[in-house]
């Protein structure tokens, strides 16, 4: 399969008064065409700074991509000027932020705003534009009559709908889609995702999906990256990383949901808390929460090493040195 | 859990009900609910944001006053204490809050929330700082809260502590029964599970009765004896934990469960999409709530009222055709 996406060493920090946040620290990954990746990991792991890193729009200052390539299309992208990224957003590469209830404007109606994208990127007169988001409307499931209604007027589930047309408006290659269900209630949630997958198989779209829910990832994911503290610990397709998971975090993410044919007296969560980005463990950043940890994990970083075929690893566990 | 089945009854919710004025109509948040639980047992309510759960919880507590109906705890009908008597209570009803980022004073330490109800309901002096201090240090003991983190602010503390002092303040008085509504909700996967075992831990320990409010439906099959599934402003099926995960007997039971994402790649789901979305509980039309979504409705169904019928021991359902749904 083609490649869409490659992004290569990728370090993104922000500067604060409180010391520099090591946010994505030297993450390499690659995407197909059409097919989904699915990045997981928990709060403060770096997801959503990796995905606004690829859009370009980590904030500046106090964030800065200071190392590395994002190869899109065969372009890197962050060589390109302002003005040919603009280009690039919501035509080529689109996301879809994880509150609805903010992300939308208030005082435009969701035909504007659905119409906006399409006019700033296409050659159309606003009528055309306004034709076209009343399709995309019609495409997420709401009437297209509700065009000239509110956000206030959608309920959540809605509105995230209404997201998914913008960012679909345009036709991109590449949907990012940070947190899209989290919001939402699982009815709603299972609503909003059928109707993803649907939409993405229908128009040919990659995508990555942010997400800390592992059912999620199951019913829409050909691939899975597990972050952990700016790094991407473990890679493999969805039945290498849940069938077999290398890596103790994966592992503990695992042992910490409780699970629905299984009965345990208790969970086993992973002990500690996610460290301080400011102030990332020297070796291993798992190593001061992990009960394999030794000598080895304190003073070295493990390398991504194959455990088969794309499945990789990054821990001196997996790769038998503990 | 047969052991706990012959517990006493601890709490009596009989036809409870709580309206709202709105410049729409009634709003029916809590509809006729009633049920009852056990010393040392968990009931979990699940359902829908918007469903009435939370709404529900507080009532009962009467931090919403309710419209009609009876709360019985221990033996006696406590809407209808009076407020000096009510106070006195609420030493034996708690309440942890879903959201640890809102639910504590950013101007007070950790020991200040823990020691405010202690003195509100005039259990130390709050010139007895000795008493109060080792009181303190034992609750953090208790709900895993380094010592050293006795005089921080909420804001230097991650939602997982914070949690911890929201469980902490509700312990303080020695309650018999907490409603937790959504408690780990805000929480990480991983700071979830250490929560989840913690307030486990203490219902062994301290005979705790648990209402436990949630949407997360694996954390209720987890944590509940028993489950209660509600609906606009009612409970729809009610039944043990894993009985109900096994046998869902109501059509949104079923749907619910359904769209529960299973972190498994060999799972086959079998998916029950519900079209539309929970519809407004303002005014709602007579019969069965869910008809309009229900799959399996028939004209009846929007015309009569349902109630919970008991359909196997310990199982309630309230839809008349379960019967031949299941089939």
């Amino acid at each position: 399969m083609a490649e869409l996406l490659e992004v290569r060493d990728l370090f993104i920090r922000y500067e604060t008064v409180d010391g520099v946040v090591e946010a994505v620290n030297g993450i390499s990954l690659k995407l197909d065409k059409s097919s989904t990746l699915g990045l997981v990991g928990e709060t403060g792991a770096g997801k959503t700074t990796l995905a606004k890193g690829i859009m370009r729009l980590v904030p500046n200052p106090p964030g800065k991509i200071t190392k590395g390539e994002i190869i899109f299309n065969g372009k890197d992208i962050l060589k390109l000027s302002e003005a040919d990224m603009r280009k690039v957003r919501g035509k080529e590469i689109s996301m879809i932020f994880q509150d609805p209830m903010t992300s939308l404007n208030p005082v435009m109606t969701v035909g504007e705003q659905i119409a906006e994208v399409i006019s700033i990127h296409e050659k159309v007169s606003s009528k055309g534009a306004m034709e076209k988001a009343k399709e995309m409307l019609e495409m997420v499931g709401i009437p297209a009559e509700r065009a000239e209604e509110y956000p206030h007027q959608f309920s959540g589930g809605m509105k995230q709908r209404v997201i998914i047309a913008i960012a679909l408006a345009c036709n991109p290659s590449l949907l990012i889609a940070d947190e899209p269900t989290t919001a939402l209630d699982v009815t709603i949630q299972a609503q909003v995702l059928d109707m993803m997958k649907k939409l993405k198989d229908k128009l040919n779209t990659s995508m990555i999906l942010i997400t800390h829910d592992l059912g999620v990832v199951t019913q829409t994911c050909d691939y899975v990256a597990i972050m952990y503290a700016g790094e991407i610990v473990e890679y493999g397709s969805l039945r290498d990383v849940f069938k077999n998971p290398q890596h103790p975090y994966t592992n503990g993410l695992f042992g910490s949901i409780p699970s629905l044919a299984e009965d345990v007296d208790r969970l086993k969560p992973i002990k500690g808390l996610m460290p301080d980005p400011t102030n990332l463990p020297k070796g291993c950043k798992f190593n001061p929460r992990c009960e394999y940890a030794e000598e080895i994990c304190r003073c070295q970083s493990p390398e991504t090493t194959e455990v088969k075929g794309i499945h990789v690893v990054k821990c001196f566990k997996a790769q038998g040195l503990v | 859990m047969e052991e706990k089945v012959k517990r006493t009854e601890l709490l009596q919710v009989k036809n409870l009900k709580k309206y709202f004025k709105t410049p729409k109509g009634m709003l029916h948040a809590v509809d006729d609910v009633s049920f009852s639980l056990h010393e040392g047992e968990t009931l979990g309510v699940v359902g829908e944001s918007g469903c009435g759960k939370s709404t529900m919880g507080r009532a009962i507590l009467r931090l919403h006053e309710p419209t009609s109906g009876e709360v019985i705890f221990k033996g006696e009908n406590i809407l209808k204490f009076d407020k000096k008597r009510m106070k006195k209570l609420r030493e034996e009803m708690q309440i942890i809050f879903q959201d640890p980022y809102a639910s504590l004073n950013p101007r007070m330490t950790v020991s200040e929330t823990i020691i405010d109800p202690l003195i509100i309901q005039g259990k130390y002096k709050k010139s007895d700082k000795e008493g109060l201090q080792k009181k303190v240090r034992e609750i953090m003991d208790l709900v895993g809260l380094s010592q050293k983190l006795i005089n921080t602010y909420p804001h230097e503390l991650d939602g997982g502590r914070r949690q911890r002092i929201g469980i902490g303040r509700a312990l303080a008085l020695n309650p018999k029964f907490i409603v937790c509504d959504e408690p780990v909700s805000a929480l990480d996967v991983s700071i979830q599970a250490q929560v989840l075992n913690l307030m486990q831990d203490l219902q062994e320990e301290l005979g705790l009765t648990y209402m436990f409010i949630t949407h997360d439906l694996s954390v209720v099959r987890h944590i509940s004896d028993n489950i209660a599934v509600m609906y606009l402003g009612q409970i729809v099926e009610k039944a043990p934990a894993k009985l109900l995960f096994k046998n869902p007997l109501h059509p949104y039971t079923h749907a619910l469960l359904s769209a529960i994402p299973v972190p498994d790649p060999d799972y086959k789901m079998k998916r029950i999409l519900l079209q539309g979305e929970l519809t407004s509980p303002i005014n709602p039309a007579p019969g069965c709530r869910f008809a309009k979504r229900c799959i399996h409705a028939t004209p009846e169904c929007s015309q009569q009222e349902y109630s919970l019928k008991e359909v196997e021991p310990g199982h309630f359902v309230a839809c008349s055709r379960f019967n031949e749904i299941k089939n």
